[in-house]
């Protein structure tokens, strides 16, 4: 053990250097990939970085609030699904019976929950309440026939990808 | 592990210096951890530090942010006011507690 002389050994916090930008787009409204952005930008922000999420294509469905409650895991696709624990992998045939997708986005559900991780919408909620800004593509909207009305009140705002390009300037991108 | 000096008491810290025995904390030191990092404490302050003594007395870890926000019922927002931009290291700092480490 080596004892300091003078200025204590403080933790840098980094409150000089706070230049830093990430921006994440996220692209799927499918629940397992709804998460890695969420979880992320959480990362980024308690880190006191500049934080924007642009939600694009079925990304759209994390923040529209008549679809963002029931994002769905399947396992069709997925031919790393295997069951916790478990090496074996879970044959892809399986995934197309009927109530497969509801028994396997039950299961990822109940895994979230029980590491304390908030379901979609209290997320963006927690984020926003962060700092975070959240951002909805205008072409999206568009396809989708939505309106500002439809989005969950944490979105700053609905904009095209010049803005995004602008916005994004001098930040880390990160695609979901 | 070294040992620094805070207010007028020899201290176990890491290389970064957060505290390695969360038994040295007292109050006079958290005064002197605030100091550190330029956090003027007051009753809010207080009520959040003493919550996470209290959270790793019973959990034995240091809570996350959300932790602090669900189970303490601090506001996130709360948070960053008080110890701005990395409440959670903040936080777990003036508590004389490892950083957290929780994702979420």
């Amino acid at each position: 053990m080596t004892t300091t002389e003078g200025a204590p050994v403080v933790p840098d916090f980094g409150d000089d250097a706070t230049d830093r930008k990430i921006a994440f787009v996220c692209s799927k409204g499918n629940l397992d990939m709804a998460y890695p952005a969420l979880i992320m930008a959480n990362g980024a922000l308690g880190e006191g970085i500049e934080t924007h999420i642009f939600f694009t294509f079925w990304g759209m469905d994390m923040i529209n609030k008549e679809t963002q409650g029931g994002l769905q895991f399947s396992m069709l696709g997925n031919t790393a699904m295997h069951m916790p624990g478990q090496s074996w992998h879970i044959p892809q045939g399986l995934g197309g019976l009927p109530g497969m997708t509801g028994f396997a986005t039950r299961m990822l559900k109940k895994q979230i929950k029980d590491l304390d991780i908030p379901e979609v919408d209290e997320f963006l909620t927690m984020l926003h309440d962060m700092g975070a800004t959240l951002w909805a593509c205008k072409l999206s909207v568009d396809m989708m026939g939505l309106e500002k009305e439809d989005l969950i009140d944490e979105v700053e705002d609905i904009i095209n990808v010049s803005d995004f390009m602008e916005l994004s300037e001098g930040a880390q991108v990160i695609f979901v | 592990m070294a040992l620094t000096t805070i207010a007028g008491t020899d201290i176990q810290v890491d290389g970064e210096g957060f505290m390695v025995d969360p038994g040295e904390w007292s109050e006079e030191v958290c005064q002197g951890l605030a100091g550190n990092i330029g956090v003027e404490l007051t009753e809010d302050h207080w009520q959040v530090i003493h919550f996470l003594r209290k959270d790793f007395e019973q959990e034995g870890v240091t809570p996350t942010l959300r932790r602090v926000t669900k189970a303490g019922g601090f506001p996130t927002k709360q948070l960053f006011t008080l110890f701005p931009k990395k409440p959670a290291k903040k936080m777990a700092y003036c508590a004389g507690l490892q950083k957290p480490v929780g994702c979420v």
